[in-house]
Parts: C-alpha cells; structure tokens; sequence
C-alpha cells in the first residue's frame, strides 16, 4: 500500500463555486491557511453555469427597491417556509457583496448613469438582478478565482510561496469526513488523477459541494452533483431540512433528446420572452394562483404595457415563481396542447428586434443555434421543466453556518432553509456570496476560539480506505451506469415535479433495492482517473440523498413550493410551521418533524396582514 | 435515424498509447460528447475525459476531434458523414493524464504570473462608476471560459516546450489586455505584457482566433492593440511593418 498522503489545515472548504470561493476568502483574509478541495479544475465548479443574474437590492434601476422588498420577494417565493433570519441578513448583506466584487475586479453590465445595471427576474417585484449578459455565473466565479490569485500574489510576496496560507486542491473528492468524538477532525478522499489517497487534517471543514440534480434523468445540473455535501453532513451526524423540496425550472431544452434538461434562462422571459402552447395561446393567464393575483396581470394589454411601466401596471405571469411556471407548462403538455417534442413554446422572437436578442442572450443564441439549430431570433424555442435546484440541505445557524456537528459548516445550495420551500432565480448567487462569507467568518472563529486540536485515529482513516475501494474487490457485480440511470429514471418518474403517495412509496423500495445492489458493485481497471470507479463512489451519496427526498415527500401531506402532491393539492398553513428533518441511520435516513422558528415580529409587520392571513395559521396571527 | 458510427479514440496515459477503434451507436442531434458518454457506459468504463455542463459554458471538455482543436460538447455528429471515422486525441501541447484528459497546469502557473486587478484606491465599494462602452472591451475577453484550445493551437507553444517558459499563451496575453483596458485598473501593464508575457513572440497569425469557442477576437481586439501599445514604447518589427502594409494599402 502507497503511503498515505497528508496535509494539515486550520479550515478545509471542500466546493469551488461561489460559497466555497467566498468562504476561503474570508477565512484566508482572518489570517487562516485554507485548502479549497473541488471535484472538477478551478475555475468549472456548477457556480460557472449560472446566467441569468444576482439578485441584490441595490435600488441601481429602480429607487423604490431596498432590503425590506427583497426579503419580502424572497419569503413570498419561499411560501413563508424559509429560514427568516437567513432570508433577512440575505436581503440586508447581497448589495455590499456585488459591490465587492467590483473591487476584485468584476465587469457587470451598466445603467446609463455608470452604475451597475440590473434587470428583471421572476417573483421580483423590482428589476433586481445584477448581470452579464447571460453568463453572469462565468463572471462571478473568474472573478472570485482571481481574487484568489491575488490573495496568493501576497503570500508570494510575504513568503515566496503562492501557497503559503491558501492552496486549492483540484480534480479532488472527498469521500469522508472524519472526526475526533464530536468534533470534525478533517477529511479523505482521492485525486481524481491518480486515485491516490489523502488525509486532510483540520480542526473546520466548510460544505460547499452545491446540489443533487444528477439523481434525476432530466436536470439541468452537472455531473459534481452527486450530493456529495448533503451525504458526508449527514454521515457526520448533521441534519438536513426541507429536502422534499426541489425545484423544477420552467424551462429546459426538450430537443434533441442529448441536451434535454440543460437550461434556457429565466432572463428569456425577464427581457420579455412568453410562453405559448400549441394553439399559439400565452397560456400562462390561466394559471394565476389565488395568492398571486393582486401582482399579476390577467391581460396581454396590462402585461405588455409593464416592461415600460411597472408602476401602473401589474408584472406578466411568465415571471410568476418557478414552481408556479412549471407546473403550469406540465398541466399544458398533459393536456396534449403541447409542442412537437413534448414542451411548450417560448418565443422572443417575436417580442425583441434580432440584434436586441443578441446583445442579450447572446449565450441562448450560441447554444440554440449549435446544439438544436434553432435561431432563437426568428423561431421560437421549445421548453420544459428540468430539475434544477434542491432548496434542501444542511440544517445551518444562519449567522455562522455552523451545523450542529462542532466544525463543520455549509454554505451555498448544499445548505437548507434560506430558499424555504422554492428559490427566486438571482438570490442563488447572492446567497453563495452573502453566506460563504459568514461561513468563511464562523469557522474562522471557531478554530481561533479553540484551545486544543483535533486528532484523526488511524482506524477511521482505514475504514475510510476500505470503503473507498471495495468496488475494486468485487467481482461479478453490476456496472455502476446500470444503477444510476435506474436511480434518475425512479426519480424522475416517482418523486418528480408532480407526486403521489403510492408512487412514492414505490420510489422507497425501489431505493431499498438499488442500495442492496449498490453493495455489489464491480468497477473495471485501476484507480486511476477511472470515471466508472469515481460513478461507484457518488451512487452511494445520490442513493442517501435521493431517501430523504422521497421520505420527505411522502410525510409532507400538502403542496407548497417545490413539493406538489396531486394526493394534497393545497397548501396548508398547519405545515408551514412544520420541518422536516433529516438524518443518518445505518445506511439509510430517518426523517422527523420539528417545529419551525416562529418569524420575529417586526419582521411579520413588513407584510399586509390580508397577506398574511393567506400563509400562517390564525393562532399565530393572533 | 440512428447509426453506428466508426470512431478512433486516443488511449494511453503517459507512458504511451495509441488510438483504439470503436463503433458506436449515434442518434439524431447527439454531439460527439454523448458519444464518449455511451463509450464510457458500454465499452470502456474506464475511459478518461474531463466534461461539466455540456452546454459550452466551463470549458472542461477541450480535445482534438480529427486534428482540429475544439469543445467534445459544442461538436455536433451532424457536421460529419455517417461513414466517416472520427478520430478523437487529446490536446496535444499539454502532457498526457490519461486517455483524453491532459495536464493543464501550465495555464493555472500563467494565470498566477498576471498581477491582479489594481483597484483605485480613492473609491469604496458601491462607487465605481464606468460607462457600458468602456466596460464592453473588457467584457468580450471575459467571455473567455478557459477551455485553453487557444493555448493548445498557439504555433508559439504547440510543439516548443522551450517556449513554455517565456510566453504565457494567447489566453493570458488576453488576460493582461483585459486588465489594461479595464476603465479602473490602476497599473500599467505594457512592458510587462512584452517584457514578462512574451507578447514579442506573437506574430499574430489569428489560430488562436479561429479556435476560440467564444469567438472572442483575441488577436485583433486583445494582441494587436497590447502590441501596438508597446509599439509606442518600443520598436517591434512585426507591427511596425503591420503599420507599413496598413499604410500603402
Ligand atoms: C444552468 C444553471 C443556471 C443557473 N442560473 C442561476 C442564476 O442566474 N442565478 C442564480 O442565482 N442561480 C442560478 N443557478 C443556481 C446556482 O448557479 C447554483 O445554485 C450555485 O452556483 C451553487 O453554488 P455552490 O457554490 O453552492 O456550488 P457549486 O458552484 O456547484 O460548487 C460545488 C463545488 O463543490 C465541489 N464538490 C462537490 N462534491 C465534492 C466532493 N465530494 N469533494 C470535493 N469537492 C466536491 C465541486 O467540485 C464544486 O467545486 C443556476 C444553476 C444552473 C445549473
Ligand atoms: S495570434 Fe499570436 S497568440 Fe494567437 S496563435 Fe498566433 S502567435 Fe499565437
Ligand atoms: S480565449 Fe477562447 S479559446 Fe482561449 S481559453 Fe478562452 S475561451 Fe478558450
Ligand atoms: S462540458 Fe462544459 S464546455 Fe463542454
């Protein structure tokens, strides 16, 4: 056996996407040497994907917006479900992180005053998002990666050495994390190169590994999202929260079969792009919900007339919450008045001179064109919905990230409650910004705080190794892309957009047997950069994951947000004060219900009580 | 509509290898990613390749698809004819991994040699103000997704391991344009861009153009105006005569 390799660290951010950058930052810039552990190259984590924009009150296109707006939006979006102290120092704390992003050096578009422009985005009720074009995400993360280098720039200047107090491991996964009694003690995995093991000791580890789309056959998520995050939290005795809830974006490409799930953004619709079915009708008019219809308009007329006048008029309903669009173009497809290959149409072509188009979406144009050959100028796209986001994820304190397990802490879409029970496109990006710094922050206190270190036992790090290569040690046991195309089409089929109890329950034991299988699996050839091997290791995370979304799913008797029950189609004011909670239990999960925080009261008094009445119960409106 | 297409992919790591021959099915609209996607799931588990979002937007998947430097998940099957065979290698100016995945490292020790963004330091944050035409220069070279397929077809480095050294490729000349055009940048950059960057080696034959899967101007928008900027400096024998031509014609 090669030695083991080892290094040490006051804090391990294990993700390289805007929480895990932002979080490494901080705690560098607290003075702590800082490892950052990714999946992929620098540079490619999920975060780079993001198009359409960052959702910030900075009042740049209208003066009217601040942070009382913007929590507003994002408790409306969330169904009142979300963590309100997150969605509170979110609101507060997402202009101050834009704005320092233009000091690391980022390029966003500009209003005509020189200011930071910002455009429209569903359920926000001003033009809030700040943006690039359509590859808004690019921006952030070259930006975040050169602020790094910079930082490294100072440390060679200080030390010659680059790596002195802040080192990214790339091409790197991490299969456990590993304690020391109740503490985090640090964490293993492998190079994805060399199939090599390593030992990371540290005293914090920051979860920043984003989502769990690739459990399900139609995403819009890449292959990192194996919910490597929420299984290693959950392995190390932390809970996840609100894990039935998955967002489903409106609108994905359906054609060709090979891109089916990859993303059309939001900002289509924001700069104007509608929705129609198949008689040509804007569908969306009819699927205005009860709670929305004082914010919505029920015409063409009045919609229209919104992208000039937003005073006078009430918003488009393309730009209702995602969840809300989504179902609604399922109901459309289902009612067979949908396009040829099973979506609807969004057209801006029709909407936006071409060149217009084309200054905006530019990257919607290039992918249009090269991978369906649709000019997106001149015909309309064809959508639907694809897995997109889980608003579930690691139950965290919200002024420090700080998990219930002693050291560990998350940041970003692995983290839970924020979102509540659906996302606002935009408050994404800022979320990774504004709570990968918390992060960053609390760990670094935490280890500054601590008077004696961690030690990692030898006899943890051996089990780690053994799990890690028992696919090796089997043979005549199934292949590991059998298992996980089974997974994704059970998940998609059974816990998807729309979902029934018997249909879950069926999930459940399809589950049981893919973990029993899972046990046998047989990878071919060596260690390393083996991809069959590397698939082996994430089927154990997504199986995990996958349970607590469709235990989740099924205890929650109500629809709300990311969660639609065809079985309980409305949503009930008794659950929103309900959470369910997530944990490990042998090689499986066990979920239970906890009460949630009640809202603090000046907080409440932000919103009309008519609104009100529409979400909580009458006890607590009392 | 589906056929089985005939494909060579470059097997080995660095010790050696050879292009192995393989027939795999291919349907309507597929990209030559989805096809070593289904070699990987039912041929050879084990074949290397580096991807993420399958949409042109990270820049993982760069390789040589029948000698011609590009993304394996911006190809589509359709450019090709159904009897021909499709030779896939690895970028081939940086060391070999295994099978299509290469060492890139080369550029992350660039990016590292470029001082960063300079901010004025007479403004806080939340007070930068730039007007959107002089932001735009800037912006189409951070368009740039970091694929490297311009660092790989660059003649400079692309078979002249002894050039590695001194010149830091089409993508961070790019990098360094960008910063000096950047409407806030305080620093200046053009000696370095020639002194340090190996800017003089450039004699801009635009291959870093033709390749760039953004289509961002690298040569005429970034390289052409850092030169001529050092050419007001310095005498550099290609823009001057650039100049010359320019001039007559
Ligand atoms: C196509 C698309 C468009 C989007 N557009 C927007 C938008 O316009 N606005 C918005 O706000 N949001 C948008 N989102 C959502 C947003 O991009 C993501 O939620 C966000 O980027 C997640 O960031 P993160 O930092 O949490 O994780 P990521 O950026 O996903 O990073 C995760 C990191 O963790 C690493 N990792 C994971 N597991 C391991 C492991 N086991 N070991 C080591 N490393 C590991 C990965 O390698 C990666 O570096 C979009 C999402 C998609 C898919
Ligand atoms: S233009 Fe310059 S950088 Fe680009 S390929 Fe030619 S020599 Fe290389
Ligand atoms: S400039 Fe173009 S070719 Fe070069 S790395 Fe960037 S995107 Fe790739
Ligand atoms: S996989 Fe991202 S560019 Fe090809």
């Amino acid at each position: 056996m090669p030695e083991l390799e080892r290094h040490s660290f006051d804090v391990l951010v294990i993700g390289a996407g805007g929480a895990g950058l932002r979080a490494a930052i901080e705690a560098r810039e607290h003075g702590l040497r800082v490892a950052v552990l990714c999946k992929s190259l620098f540079g490619k984590a999920h975060t780079v994907m993001a198009e359409g924009g960052i959702a910030a009150a900075m009042g740049n296109a209208n003066e009217s917006d601040n942070w009382q707006v913007h929590f507003r939006d994002t408790m409306r979006g969330g169904k009142f479900l979300n963590n309100w102290r997150m969605a509170e120092l979110h609101a507060q704390e997402a202009p101050q992180r834009v704005w320092e992003l233009e000091t690391y050096g980022a390029l966003f578009d500009r209003t005509k005053d020189g200011r930071i422009s910002q455009r429209n985005f569903g359920g926000h009720e001003y033009p809030r998002l700040a943006h690039v074009g359509d590859r808004t995400g690019l921006e952030l993360i070259r930006t975040l990666q050169q602020k790094i280098v910079s930082l490294q720039q100072e440390d060679f200047k200080e030390f010659g050495d680059y790596e002195a107090r802040l080192r990214v491991f790339q091409e790197f996964t991490v299969t456990d994390l590993v304690k020391d009694g109740d503490r985090i003690a640090g964490s293993f995995g492998y190079w994805r190169e060399s199939g090599r093991f390593v030992l990371f000791e540290a005293p914090a580890v920051i979860l920043a590994t984003g989502g769990i789309g690739k459990s399900f056959k139609v995403t819009s998520n890449s292959w990192e999202y194996t919910g490597d995050g929420h299984a290693l939290a959950m392995r190390a005795g932390a809970s996840l929260i609100n894990m039935e809830f998955i967002q489903f974006h409106p609108t994905g490409m359906v054609w060709p079969p090979s891109v089916k799930g990859i993303l059309v953004t939001e900002s289509v619709r924001g700069d104007g792009g509608v929705l129609r079915n198949s008689d040509g009708k804007r569908f969306m008019f009819d699927y205005i919900p009860e709670v929305f219809k004082d914010k919505y308009a029920d015409n063409e007329e009045e919609a229209d007339r919104w992208y000039t006048d937003q005073a006078g008029n009430r918003r488009p309903p393309e730009l209702l919450p995602r969840d809300e669009v989504a179902r609604a173009i399922n109901s459309e497809v289902k009612a067979n008045r949908g396009s040829p290959h099973g979506g609807v149409f969004l057209d801006v072509s029709t909407r936006l001179p071409a060149e217009e188009i084309r200054r905006r979406l530019p990257s919607m144009h290039h992918q249009f064109k090269e991978l369906a050959d649709v000019d997106i100028t001149a015909q309309p796209m064809e959508v639907g919905p694809t897995c997109h986001y889980v608003m579930g994820g690691v139950e965290v304190d919200p002024d420090t990230g700080s998990s219930s397990v002693p050291g560990l802490y998350a940041a970003g879409e692995v983290s839970g409650g924020m979102h509540g029970s659906n996302r606002l496109g935009g408050n994404s990006l800022s979320d990774l910004l504004v709570f990968g710094r918390r992060a960053g922050a609390g760990a670094a206190e935490y280890v500054r705080a601590m008077t004696e270190r961690p030690t990692v036992s030898e006899d943890l790090v051996g089990e780690a190794r053994a799990t890690a290569l028992a696919p090796f040690q089997q043979e005549g046991g199934e292949n590991p892309y059998t298992l996980h195309m089974e997974l994704q089409q059970s998940m998609n089929d059974l816990v998807g957009i729309i979902r029934k109890a018997g249909e879950m329950q069926e999930a459940l034991q399809r589950l049981e047997k893919l973990k029993e299988r899972a046990r046998s699996l047989t990878v071919e050839g060596h260690q390393q950069f083996n991809p069959g091997w590397h698939l082996a290791l994430d089927l154990r995370n997504m199986l995990l994951v996958s349970e607590c979304v469709a235990k989740a799913a099924l205890l929650r008797t109500e629809s709300r947000g990311g969660h639609t029950r065809d079985d309980h189609p409305s949503m009930d004011a008794e659950w929103r004060r309900k959470l369910l909670v997530c944990k490990a239990e042998g090689d499986g999960a066990t979920v239970t219900e906890k009460p949630q925080i009640p809202i603090r009261h000046d907080l409440l008094d932000l919103f009309d009580r008519t609104e009100l009445e529409k979400y909580l119960t009458s006890e607590e409106l009392s | 509509m589906s056929y089985q297409g005939k494909f060579r992919v470059w097997r080995g790591d660095d010790s050696g290898g050879g292009l192995e021959d393989f027939t795999v099915e291919v349907n309507e609209g597929e990209v030559v990613l989805d096809i070593i996607h289904r070699l990987q799931a039912t041929q050879a588990p084990d074949l290397a390749v580096r991807w993420n979002c399958k949409a042109g937007k990270c820049g993982s998947c760069s390789a040589e698809i029948n000698g011609r430097p590009r993304l394996l998940c911006m190809t589509r099957m359709s450019i090709f004819q159904e009897s021909e065979t499709i030779t896939v290698t690895p970028m081939r100016t940086f060391p070999i991994i295994r099978d299509l995945v290469t060492n890139v490292s080369f550029n992350y020790t660039k990016a590292r040699e470029v001082p960063s963004f300079a901010p004025p330091k007479d403004l806080a944050p939340g007070e930068y103000r730039m007007q959107q035409v002089d932001v735009e220069r800037s912006q189409e070279f951070r368009k740039c997704i970091e694929c490297f397929l311009c660092q790989n077809t660059c003649h400079v480095v692309r078979d002249h391991e002894e050039n590695k050294e001194a010149f830091s490729g089409p993508r961070f000349l790019m990098r360094v344009a960008e910063l000096e055009m950047h409407p806030l940048d305080t620093a200046d950059r053009v000696d370095q861009a020639q002194d340090e960057h190996g800017l003089g080696l450039c004699n801009i034959t635009k291959c870093c153009s033709e390749v760039c899967p953004e289509h961002i101007h690298i040569t005429d928008n970034a390289l052409i105006p850092m030169k001529e900027r050092v050419a007001d400096r310095k005498y550099d024998p290609i823009v001057w005569l650039g100049n010359k031509l320019f001039r007559r014609s």
